[in-house]
């Protein structure tokens, strides 16, 4: 049973990795939407992999357990399921939110080479 | 309603997945679900999906309302998760490395999709959001147009070769999804 418990050090490994490098490029970056990259994009994915370290975990403990707990770890990796899912939707979906009331209120991108939305609604 | 029994059975599997595990050893249906839990869950679902039979399936452009969608597109999303999951390790390489390293080059564009479904656009919003070095800002509702923030800005001439550049083939893939 070493082999699960490497397999779930490696998966939170990963996750920490990229959240970590997510927390980095939070203060990095030069302005809002650059900053929103760095926090939707490494925060899901890191968080896929730590939903899956989890899920990993309450298989093993569901093979291993009891007749009397197996129902615990059953509703363990039901709410993991459902939170992954939920995050998987709202995180991008929040961040085109914040993205589209900055634009709105007037942010600029900064060292932006480009903007097109500027001959929509300047 | 067929809108209404699509809402029924997505709003009970999700609680489904919730209460699974709250059975007992022994008990009619295992340890995977308790009886009174299905009722509940039933009876939830039912009133979940009166209340948004309101707001869902409305217009021309309804996507879940029409019977040849109900199995073929769900099939075709799960599908689309395996190219999805790729491009989505490839967007957070990419955006490690631009982290570590600080080369940005960023601008705001604008592709046309063409996409005519609010789910298609919803779908792609979200798609590109997750994918390398772009974010959503804005869709204009009346032309479907969408604004993408672009972390490092290629130089592009066409728009068809500035669409491939910012997505890829995800506008396909919302078409066979949501369309």
């Amino acid at each position: 049973m070493d082999g699960v418990i490497i397999a779930m050090i490696v998966l939170i490994a990963i996750s920490s990795f990229f959240i970590a490098l997510g927390c980095i490029g939070l203060h990095r970056f030069p302005d809002v939407y650059t900053r929103l990259h760095a926090a939707t994009k490494t925060t899901t994915f890191g968080m896929i992999f730590f939903s899956a370290a989890v899920i990993l975990f309450g298989l093993w403990r569901f093979f291993e357990a009891d007749e009397v707990n197996k129902g615990a770890y059953l509703t363990l990796i039901g709410h993991t399921l459902v939170a992954l899912i939920l995050l998987l939707i709202t995180n991008p979906t929040g961040a085109h939110a914040i993205a589209r009331a900055a634009r709105r209120s007037g942010i600029k991108p900064e060292q932006a080479v480009i903007d097109e939305f500027e001959e929509v609604e300047p | 309603m067929l809108t209404f029994l699509v809402t029924f059975i997505g709003v009970l599997l999700l609680y489904l997945l919730l209460v699974l595990g709250s059975g007992e050893p022994g008990g009619t249906l295992g340890i995977y679900f308790a009886v009174e839990e299905i009722v509940a869950g039933v009876v939830l679902s039912l009133l979940a999906a009166v209340v948004s039979r309101m707001l869902l399936g409305k217009g021309e452009n309804d996507v879940i309302g029409k019977p040849a969608n109900i199995v073929v597109k769900p099939a075709i999303f799960i599908v689309y998760l395996f190219p999805f999951i790729i491009a989505m390790a490839f967007a957070n390489i990419d955006v490690a490395f631009r982290v570590i390293t600080g080369k940005i080059r960023p601008g705001i564009v604008r592709i046309k999709p063409r996409l005519r479904t609010n789910l298609a656009r919803t779908v792609l919003a979200n798609s590109i959001t997750l994918t390398p070095g772009t974010l959503t800002v804005d869709v204009d509702d009346r032309t479907g147009d969408f604004f993408i923030h672009w972390i490092f800005v290629k130089d592009t001439r066409t728009d068809q070769e500035k669409m491939r550049e910012v997505c890829g083939g995800f506008p396909e893939w919302a078409r066979r999804v949501a369309e």
